[in-house]
């Protein structure tokens, strides 16, 4: 059964090969320029002076490349799902050769195993190997970037997770609806849907966010904005590195931010300026404009308020999220061989 | 008599509808069987439920003395020609015969490889590229070649043409000569029947119509004509399987194990094809608001 599945299966693992090796040669050509211009711009920015047009420089690098291969590991768990999936039992039902197969000497339960076995581990390798070359590739660019939690779904080991999950609803939907066209319709749509709902409602509770109130201070970005709906606004920007942020709030201890009203006559002298309207702390404030006495009566009475997951949990929500999928592929394969032995036909 | 096949109170329900309902039969080993019937009586739900490819609702089933699909080597014991031959279309006949190796314990390649040599079929032809009729002999080749007790064949000649029937046909006789195995071949052509069972099962709406040696049918049953007289009139070991009749004639066809002694009546031999028919349409009066459709039977 092994030899035939290698048999039935060798051109979509050939096409999944050439794939890989595309990659491979892209990300060898292009990935070590990307590591020199890190070495030669970023790294010795300080020395230069100028660190946030260096890492801006390197960010917007190759861009056609940036989003391919983004968008390549977004895309590969899908195609696994839709090509390799959906037609692997709705294709025998449709050809009517599950009749041929499974009346030979190899029941379905072990024809289904050794299946699923030889595609799935197959699937996630070849998740795994993609996202390994593509998170190499991505290393120098996602050192210079905001947070490594914007690019969580495009690195690491989740791939592998979702190819898995992608490939095992696949198969179900073609158990169960035995055409390959609307099997691979029901598979797209599952795996958006359980790709987005995990995103979005069950990633952020996996791990209860840190909580964190430290002094305003004075940074690039610190600034009293006029609001057009709530009137005027005390921004601080958050400086923690690689943190996923889920909120982020100037407030006094009671949690109420400061008052327009407030604001108002504690930065009057800011307001008053011949600017007037917004004004915007700049890299180097003008000691004349105001702001430095509006800072000081807010910080006084004011604090942020930060709640966020930090950089340090990142491998932990990799493995968490990776294991949510395998978990859900395991129990789909399951109903599976379920379905296979005792409801089939 | 050894059952190749036995069922009891065998149903296959889909949703409201039955394939297959109370079936109860034996089937001999060492027999070409022909199951006949009409078109929805069940052959196929009934052959599909003997290889283990359907569960049943309701009742047992045994081929061989095991339960269908129970492990290897139940799966193994059985050779299946399933409806519209079904093969891999990209696949090539000699990977169809790898395949074979790969997947049968006790696969005979050089039986396989012979055959497919008599037939003429190019190894590496793909199977999508194969005629119905070289279609149909491979799958009859896959089936052979796993060394079965018991080939079972669901209407495989169906969609053949008529030359590429009688070709499959007498490559199964061929068959069942070298190797002496079992066959149950299921078909609503009785032509095809005629050439090549010994043993016939007539199977209408589920339940067994007929079922016995072709040969041992064909000296039991009679065509009686004379002149006209009622149904009642005739002598109690002669079971009335069909009758009509005329202003001044009846015919009947009576069912006997002691000769016609009557000299009234002109008694002439049946064929196979009356037996049949006059079975199904027996069936058919029996259940007056019945749903054998006797359709197409030539």
């Amino acid at each position: 059964m092994i030899r035939f599945t290698s048999f039935q299966f060798r051109i979509q693992a050939a096409i999944a090969v050439g794939v890989l090796v595309l990659v491979a040669i892209v990300v060898a050509i292009t990935g070590p320029h990307l590591i020199h211009l890190y070495d030669t711009t970023v790294a010795n920015c300080k020395a230069k002076g100028d660190c946030s047009s260096a890492k801006a420089a390197l960010s917007s690098s190759d861009s056609f490349l940036q989003t391919a291969l983004g968008e390549l590991l977004l895309v590969v768990p899908a195609l696994i799902g839709l090509f390799w999936g959906a037609p692997l039992i709705a294709r025998e039902f449709e050809t009517g050769t599950f009749r041929l197969v499974w009346t030979q000497s190899v029941t379905r339960m072990r024809w289904l195993a050794v299946k699923l076995g030889i595609i799935g581990l197959t699937s996630m390798a070849v998740a795994g190997l993609a996202s390994l070359m593509v998170s190499w590739w991505f290393s120098p660019i996602d050192k210079v970037n905001v947070s490594q939690f914007t690019s969580f779904d495009e690195r690491g080991i989740v791939a592998i997770g979702y190819a898995a999950f992608a490939l095992a609803f696949g198969v179900t939907a073609g158990l169960l609806i035995r055409r390959t066209l609307p099997a691979m319709f029901a598979t797209l749509v599952a795996f958006v849907g359980a790709r987005l709902a995990v995103t979005y409602w069950v990633r952020p509770h996996l791990m209860a966010p840190v909580k964190t109130a430290i002094p305003l201070h004075v940074i690039f970005g610190t600034s009293l904005e006029q609001n057009s709906a709530t009137g005027l606004v005390f921004f601080e920007p958050v400086n923690i590195p690689n943190a996923w942020i889920y909120s982020n709030e100037v407030a006094n201890n009671s949690g109420h931010a400061p008052s327009a009203k407030f604001l108002e006559s504690a930065c009057h002298s800011l307001l008053s300026a011949p600017s007037g309207g917004v004004q915007s702390n700049t890299p180097t404030p003008n000691p004349n404009s105001g702001f430095p006495e509006c800072f000081a009566r807010v910080a006084a009475k004011f604090h942020q308020v930060v709640i966020y997951q930090p950089a340090s949990r990142y491998w932990a929500f990799q493995w968490y999220e990776t294991a949510i999928f395998v978990g859900l592929a395991v129990i789909l394969a399951g109903f599976c061989f379920w379905w296979v032995r005792r409801r089939l036909v | 008599m050894t059952a190749a096949l036995e069922t009891s109170g065998l149903g296959k329900q889909y949703g409201q509808k039955w394939a297959l309902h109370d079936c109860t039969l034996a089937i001999p080993e060492g027999k070409v069987v022909g199951l006949v019937g009409p078109n929805g009586a069940g052959k196929s739900t009934l052959l599909n439920l003997a290889v283990g490819l359907l569960a049943p609702t309701s009742g047992t089933i045994e081929v061989l003395g095991g339960r269908p699909s129970d492990g290897p080597s139940q799966l193994g014991g059985i050779g299946f020609v399933a409806q519209d031959t079904p093969t891999y279309e990209g696949m090539s006949v000699a990977k169809h015969l790898r395949m074979g190796a790969w997947l049968n314990p006790h696969w005979d390649s050089e039986l396989a490889e012979r055959r497919i040599k008599q037939l003429g079929l190019d190894p590496l032809q793909k199977a999508g590229a194969l005629s119905g009729g070289q279609r149909a002999q491979l799958a009859l080749v896959l089936a052979l070649a796993k060394k079965p007790e018991i080939l079972i064949l669901d209407e495989p000649v169906a969609s053949l043409d008529p030359l590429a029937r009688r070709e499959f046909l007498q490559t199964l006789m061929e068959v069942v000569a070298e190797h002496g195995v079992s066959v149950v071949l299921s078909s609503h052509l009785i032509a095809d029947l005629e050439r090549v069972c010994d043993y016939l099962v007539v199977l209408v709406a589920s339940h067994v119509q007929l079922s016995g040696d072709v040969s041992a049918l064909l000296v039991s049953h009679y065509h009686l004509s004379g002149p006209r007289r009622k149904r009642s009139t005739l002598p109690a070991n002669q079971e009335v399987i069909e009758e009509s009749h005329t202003d001044k004639q009846s015919v009947f066809m009576v069912r006997s194990d002691d000769p016609i002694i009557d000299p009234a009546w002109i008694v002439k031999p049946v064929t196979l094809d009356d037996l049949v028919l006059g079975y199904m349409r027996q069936a058919r009066e029996a259940e007056p608001h019945g749903r054998p459709d006797l359709g197409v039977l030539r």
